[in-house]
Formats: structure tokens, C-alpha cells, sequence
């Protein structure tokens, strides 16, 4: 099995009209035997900004550690929050420190700029990025996860709509991952507001 | 292989281990206690290998007593598992420590709390948890059993079930376990194997 899936994750990102959504499922898990079910892969980093992070489980929560450091030292220093594209780019250039012991982590950003447009941004384990205008997916699955996006995403959808197909586009593509499911949690970003719901799957 | 089961109630943790030190295919010891205290509220549940589950735990119990002694505050659980996870975290990529731990505390203003983690460093915070070959015939028994409002009878009624459970299925069952609660009065043995307390 490789490194990325010891543990096992899945992370759908998607864009809206001023909107932006990023949902995890909730599995904690060793291959194949699940831990518990109530641990999330997305967190929260200022109040229009989100990163999830797939792979491995102690690279994932010691690169989230690191990241809330490095946002709250800027915080202190520059008096404001990050933007979705410099934060990006600091996800990045910390992986990338590590290019020959990574982080095994894929992570995925999610927020809206200053002027509400969406922004989503996906990286690999060394910090090779790709931003999207309209999904980005991360984990044990992404092919699944690929081709529920593909077919469900459709150009300005408003958060409540957004919410939907990022849920069961989350839903079903786990379906097929023994190694994530069990639940997931989404987050809608809108401008002025952040809602989180939990989701209760199918829990195997 | 060690087994190491923990239930937390909603006021008290339940840690229980088997008490079998061996090497290869001799026996050493049947009373070694792999259930260590870090202070008075908190209880380290060590599985692995020999060297390093006496070596780290003794190691982070240094750093937590020097912590205390050098700002006159005890840590919270919380903290030291967090703590532990960042020393297995950044003993990773160096040397590794080969140790799997059950962290069970009971702390004054947020109540007993029990967390789990793997020797690369996961940590996750759980209502019922263990490690071993053995945890793999109890984990879901727990499962079932667990309930929000667990008295002390019931968690102790679990882990003898658990024990049960592994002595019958698996090849290679120690014989000897120990078990230890943490609530508001501290740690105490709930009940030992060996000594029949």
C-alpha cells in the first residue's frame, strides 16, 4: 500500500456565484481498520479561508500546525489576514522545502478574495500547483471524486445549490473507497457567512 | 504482541494492558506494568517495542515534570498529548520511536478525556480506542457496548469482556493484564491479573 494511503481521505472542493464550498468525509483510519469517525480533513484558517489536507495523517496534522503558525505570525506582523492566493503560495513553498523527504500530504485551498470571487487551489505532496475555476479533489479516490464533480458542476450556483452537489458528489464518490467515508462534514463560504453541516453516509 | 484497550466515561478513563514482557519466544516477566503515570491525573498506556516504550515514556514524562517545576502550572491533557505527538512527529524522520500509546487524563475543568496515538505521530481524541492484535476482537465489541452515561462498573464489565474475548481467539494471548482508572480522586488499579487486587 503506498504512504498516501495509510490512512485514507477524501476532499471535494467546488466554486460558486461568490461562493465557495470544501467539504472532507470523516473516517480516521489505519489501512484497513477504521478508528474513529469524526475526524475532519478540512480546517478553517481565517474566516475566508479553508485547507484541506489528504494523505498522511501525522504529515497532514503536523503541516495544518505549521500553516496556523505561519498565518498567525503574518497576522501579527501585517495586521491582516491572508489572502486565498498568498496563502497558496506559503503551502507551496513549505512543501517544497522538503522536496526530497516530503510531506505526504495533498492539500487542497479553498476561499474567496477580497472582491468575493472564489478562489481553489490543489497541490501535490512536493507543492506543484494548480488553481480551478470550477472543483478540485483530493484523496484515496480522486477518480471517483473526478467523475462525480465532472458531471454534477455546473457554472454559478448559489451556496444552497453548491452545498447539494458538493454533498453528493462527496457521498457517492466515497461509495467506492474503502479507505474514506464514514460521514463527511462541508463548509459553505460565502461572504458573509460560513455554514457547516455534517453529514450522516452510508457508515462503512 | 501488547494489547492496550482504553474507555473514557463521562467521568473517569479506563486503560487496561496486558502485563507480558517477552523476547522471541521466551517469557521475562508476567507483572510488567505498561500502564505509567505522568503525574497525578494523567496515565501513559505504552505498546511496542521494549527500549522505546520505556525510553520515550520516561522522556516525555521528564519534559512534563520539568514543565511544572519550571512555570509552576501543570499541563493539561490535552497539552501532553499534543506535546507527545510532536516529539513522535519529529523523532520520525530521524529515529523513529516504534511505540503505540493510549494518553487517559482527568482534567479539573474539562473532564476525563482519552486519546490515541500510532508511532508516526497521529493523534485523535476517542471515546474508546486500543492498539494491538488483540484490540482487533474488542475494538468493535466496544463499539457496541459504549455508551455516553458509562459508570465504573460497566467500563471495568467491558474490559473484562475484551480480556474474555482475546484469551479466546487470539493464538498468543498473554495471561496477564492490568487495569487502572483515572477519575476526579486520581489513578488507582482497578484490578490486576497477577496480584488479583
Amino acid at each position: 500500500m503506498s504512504i498516501f494511503e495509510y490512512n485514507g481521505a477524501a476532499i471535494v472542493a467546488m466554486a460558486g456565484k461568490n461562493c465557495v464550498a470544501i467539504g472532507s468525509d470523516l473516517r480516521f483510519g489505519v489501512q484497513l481498520q477504521t478508528i474513529t469517525t469524526d475526524c475532519p480533513k478540512v480546517f478553517q484558517m481565517n474566516d475566508k479561508l479553508f485547507l484541506g489536507l489528504s494523505g498522511l495523517g501525522t504529515d497532514a496534522q503536523t503541516l495544518h500546525e505549521k500553516l496556523v503558525f505561519r498565518h498567525n505570525l503574518y497576522k501579527l506582523r501585517e495586521e491582516r489576514s491572508m489572502k486565498p492566493t498568498t496563502f497558496a503560495h506559503l503551502v507551496s513553498s513549505v512543501l517544497y522545502e522538503r522536496r526530497f523527504g516530503p510531506y505526504f500530504a495533498g492539500p487542497v485551498i479553498a476561499g474567496l478574495e477580497d472582491n468575493g470571487t472564489p478562489y481553489l487551489c490543489g497541490m501535490d505532496s512536493i507543492g506543484a500547483m494548480e488553481t480551478a475555476k470550477d472543483f478540485m479533489v483530493q484523496g484515496t479516490s480522486p477518480e471517483s471524486l473526478y467523475g462525480m464533480c465532472e458531471s454534477m458542476w455546473r457554472e454559478d450556483m448559489e451556496p444552497e445549490e453548491l452545498f447539494e452537489t458538493l454533498a453528493q458528489c462527496l457521498l457517492s464518490g466515497v461509495d467506492r473507497d474503502a479507505l474514506a467515508g464514514w460521514g463527511s462534514v462541508v463548509h459553505v463560504i460565502t461572504p458573509d457567512k460560513v455554514i457547516t453541516r455534517t453529514i450522516k453516509g452510508r457508515m462503512d | 504482541m501488547d494489547y492496550l484497550m482504553g474507555v473514557k466515561g463521562p467521568d473517569f478513563v479506563m486503560i487496561c494492558s496486558d502485563s507480558a514482557a517477552s523476547h522471541s519466544i521466551i517469557s521475562i516477566k508476567k507483572d510488567e506494568d505498561k500502564l505509567i503515570p505522568i503525574d497525578s491525573n494523567k496515565l501513559f498506556g505504552v505498546a511496542g517495542e521494549a527500549g522505546d516504550r520505556v525510553n520515550f515514556s520516561e522522556y516525555i514524562i521528564a519534559n512534563v515534570k520539568l514543565y511544572a517545576l519550571r512555570n509552576n502550572t501543570e499541563l493539561s491533557t490535552k497539552a501532553v498529548a499534543n506535546f507527545t505527538r510532536g516529539e513522535l512527529a519529529k523523532a520520525l524522520r530521524k529515529a523513529p520511536y516504534h511505540c503505540h500509546l493510549l494518553l487517559g487524563g482527568y482534567d479539573k475543568s474539562t473532564g476525563p478525556s482519552l486519546y490515541w496515538m500510532d508511532y508516526l505521530g497521529t493523534l485523535t481524541k476517542l471515546n474508546t480506542g486500543g492498539t494491538g492484535y488483540g484490540s482487533m476482537f474488542v475494538l468493535s465489541l466496544f463499539d457496541k457496548l459504549w455508551h455516553p452515561n458509562l459508570t465504573e462498573a460497566e467500563g471495568l464489565d467491558m474490559m473484562k469482556q475484551g480480556i474474555a474475548e482475546v484469551k479466546r481467539r487470539l493464538v498468543t494471548a498473554p495471561s496477564n493484564y492490568i487495569i487502572k482508572i483515572i477519575d476526579a480522586n486520581g489513578i488507582r488499579i482497578v484490578k490486576n491479573w497477577d496480584q488479583d487486587v
